[in-house]
């Protein structure tokens, strides 16, 4: 079976500001059919800059993109505007982070969605509602007949980023983006949207790229996670084993510095430093400046990922080993 | 080196440093309600509770708890429509001036770039309000220089440096150092890490711990991360529609929640564990509209332990163990409510 997303050497430069800025340098990797990425990483690492890649959202005058992007057998660079239209919604589809800006104000939901099931699938406007109808009744949403006559601005925020995936799934992708869709929410409501974003995976065997900062969120979630920084994967492996025993030194300083594992009023391990300017990286690993295990090799080249047959990567030249 | 008059601790370690009673803020809504009636946000609505010298308080709760309305009330941002604060034993904007009062309370926001001004120098910002207040700008540029060699920033190199030219980590050092430009006493931090990358965040948390035993503060830290908060703090008030629903020890109430919705609010954090993910979500639907809060106990429309009687009686804060409260009506004898305690006989 082939690979649902498969990325190899993807690289995406802006060019609209002064200095050109590296926003992902050369990142390669896979989703299997089914399953439950998460992109965990700090902002400017990369990680909405990879999703946007998939649908190919940046603009080609600001922006410069190599490497080869392929979605269900789909090369995504290679497109025409109307297989582009075709993929968007109708094979792979996103949800964003704030509904309130992705949907149109001035239309209801229902007639949001019903528009995305008539232009990839031909059906009469009647057809088209009932979809959206069945569609709101599956992301539980209360009274669906009647909310589908709402306004985006008339539903709270947890019921509008269901709205936001029931129009996602309007025209039955298989491959599902989301772009912190719960950072926005509040606690209470975020457990709710990663339960049913999990129940849907498994009854439309969706196959899923998270974005997140959270690893909180990552571990609810994920099957497998890849850890981003400054433009780059630096990790990736499945959620436990990453969390137990993980081989570069951010993830591991990440994990380290979480409040949980320290007592009240105790010290909290850190990284030192800040992440860097992505128009001024440095020449060797882009974290060598904050990592306390930097040799001088680190300095020059940046390190690949390697894989170890494990279903582990890590692009470090000091990688950590189990028993540190 | 102070260069203010001492505002010494007046009513001794016991005293709270600030009370607050019955505070109360609505704001009206454009528009008619129901019947012409005019219709408000009753975004705080007869909040009542002690900062103890030297603690961290912690205030939680979801959007539109009122937790944002709060802290501005406790800095005088926004006036109450009703309620009393007294501040170490001075009722403030009665014995005690606003002005002094300001002085000794200050606040970090959330955004760390909205907050500065992007035309003043970062030493500028830091020695504004000193100036305002009267010292000298001489010995305010040195107090800066001071404040922000204790966050971490190297004057030499910060000092003449504007907003955008510093990281968001940076910048939040630079609020940090401001609000102790006027050696308060008492410092808000409202949201004050949550925007910042969590390899940044542990960094400025240390850093608060620091400067609080250093300069002998009393901290409020408010935020929406409750594992920063339990980390924080050494009591918390968890806020629910404008009301306070639980208030106690931070350990107290994080290990053995006595409100429904504490207990539903900490059971909805991720797990940190692939092999015990959480299976059903504590709570259904959002949090209701303050414009109009449900009657009776705010909480009774999302609680499964609700009975008739929470959508008719607002339940006051109970006794939950030492120093430990919550407003709810199964911890009230003789509430009515079926798994309420039975009343006290009279003695």
């Amino acid at each position: 079976m082939t690979n649902a997303v498969e990325i190899e050497n993807l690289v995406v430069e802006f060019t609209g500001g002064s200095r050109p800025v590296r926003a992902l340098d050369g990142i390669s990797l896979s989703l299997k059919q089914g399953e439950v990425l998460a992109l965990l990483g700090e902002s400017g690492s990369g990680k909405s800059v990879t999703l946007r890649s998939l649908l190919r959202l940046h603009n080609p005058k600001r922006s410069r993109t190599s490497g080869k992007v392929t979605v269900s057998g789909r090369d995504v660079n290679a497109l025409d505007a109307d297989a582009l239209a075709d993929l968007r919604g109708g094979v792979v589809s996103m949800v964003f982070q704030e509904p309130m800006l992705a949907l149109d104000p001035v239309y209801t939901v229902g007639e949001q969605i019903a528009e995305a099931v008539v232009r990839h699938e031909g059906v009469s406007k009647a057809e088209a509602r009932a979809r959206a109808l069945a569609l709101f009744e599956r992301v539980r949403i209360p009274s669906p007949e009647r909310r589908l006559d709402a306004y985006p601005h008339e539903m709270s925020g947890g019921m509008r980023q269901r709205a936001m995936i029931a129009l996602a799934l309007a025209c039955k992708p298989s491959v599902l983006l989301a772009d912190e869709p719960t950072t926005a929410l509040d606690a209470t409501v975020q457990i709710q949207i990663l339960l049913l974003l999990r129940e849907l995976q498994r009854e439309f065997g969706l196959s899923i790229i998270f974005v997140t900062h959270d690893i909180g969120v990552a571990v609810e979630i994920a099957d497998r996670v890849a850890v981003m920084y400054a433009g780059r994967i630096v990790e990736t492996g499945p959620v436990a084993a990453l969390l137990h025993d993980a081989r570069h030194p951010y993830t591991r300083g990440l994990l380290a510095s979480r409040v949980e594992r320290v007592a009240r009023g105790e010290r909290l391990e850190t990284i030192p430093g800040s992440p860097p300017d992505l128009a001024a990286l440095p020449p060797g690993c882009a974290f060598g400046p904050r990592c306390s295990r930097a040799t001088s090799a680190c300095q020059t080249t940046p390190p690949e990922l390697m894989v170890d047959g494990q279903g582990r990567a890590v692009a470090c030249f000091n990688a950590m080993t189990p028993a540190e | 080196m102070s260069a203010f008059p001492a505002t010494e601790d007046r009513g001794g370690p016991a005293q709270p440093l600030l009370t607050v009673r019955d505070l109360v803020k609505h704001f009206p809504v454009r528009g008619k309600g129901w019947l012409g009636k005019r219709a408000v946000v009753r975004a705080v609505d007869g909040v009542s509770f002690d900062i103890l010298k030297g603690e961290t308080l912690g205030i939680v709760g979801e959007s539109g708890c009122g937790k944002s309305t709060t802290a501005r009330l406790l800095m005088h941002l926004i006036g109450p429509d009703s309620g009393e604060m007294v501040f170490d034993g001075e009722s403030v904007g009665d014995t005690l001036a606003l002005s002094a009062y300001r002085r000794q309370v200050q606040m970090v926001f959330q955004d760390s770039y909205a907050s500065l001004n992007p035309r003043l120098t970062i030493e500028d910002s830091i020695a504004f309000a000193p100036k305002v207040h009267g010292v000298p700008a001489a010995t305010a540029r040195a107090r800066a220089h001071d404040l922000l060699h204790r966050v971490g920033l190297e004057p030499g190199r910060f000092a003449g440096r504007y907003p955008h030219e510093l990281s968001g980590g940076q910048r939040q050092r630079v609020n940090i150092a401001r609000a102790l430009a006027l050696e308060p006493r008492l410092v808000i931090l409202d949201e004050a890490v949550s925007a910042l990358d969590k390899s940044v965040e542990a960094q400025v948390l240390n850093l608060l711990q620091d400067l609080k035993r250093d300069f002998g503060l009393t901290y409020v830290f408010i935020s929406h991360d409750l594992n920063v908060v339990r980390y924080m703090v050494d009591r918390v008030m968890v806020m629910y529609l404008g009301k306070v629903a639980e208030i106690g020890e931070g350990e107290a109430v994080f290990s053995a929640p006595a409100h429904p919705y504490t207990s539903a609010l900490l059971a909805s954090m991720p797990t940190m564990d692939p092999t015990r993910r959480i299976g059903e979500a504590p709570l259904s639907g959002d949090p209701p509209n303050p414009i109009d809060p449900p009657p009776g106990c705010r909480f009774h429309t999302r609680c499964r332990f609700a009975e008739a009687v929470c959508s008719t009686v607002d339940p006051a804060l109970a006794v939950a163990g030492a120093e430990h409260r919550a407003a709810c009506l199964m911890l009230a004898p003789g509430s009515g409510h079926g798994r309420a305690p039975a009343a006290e006989l009279a003695a």
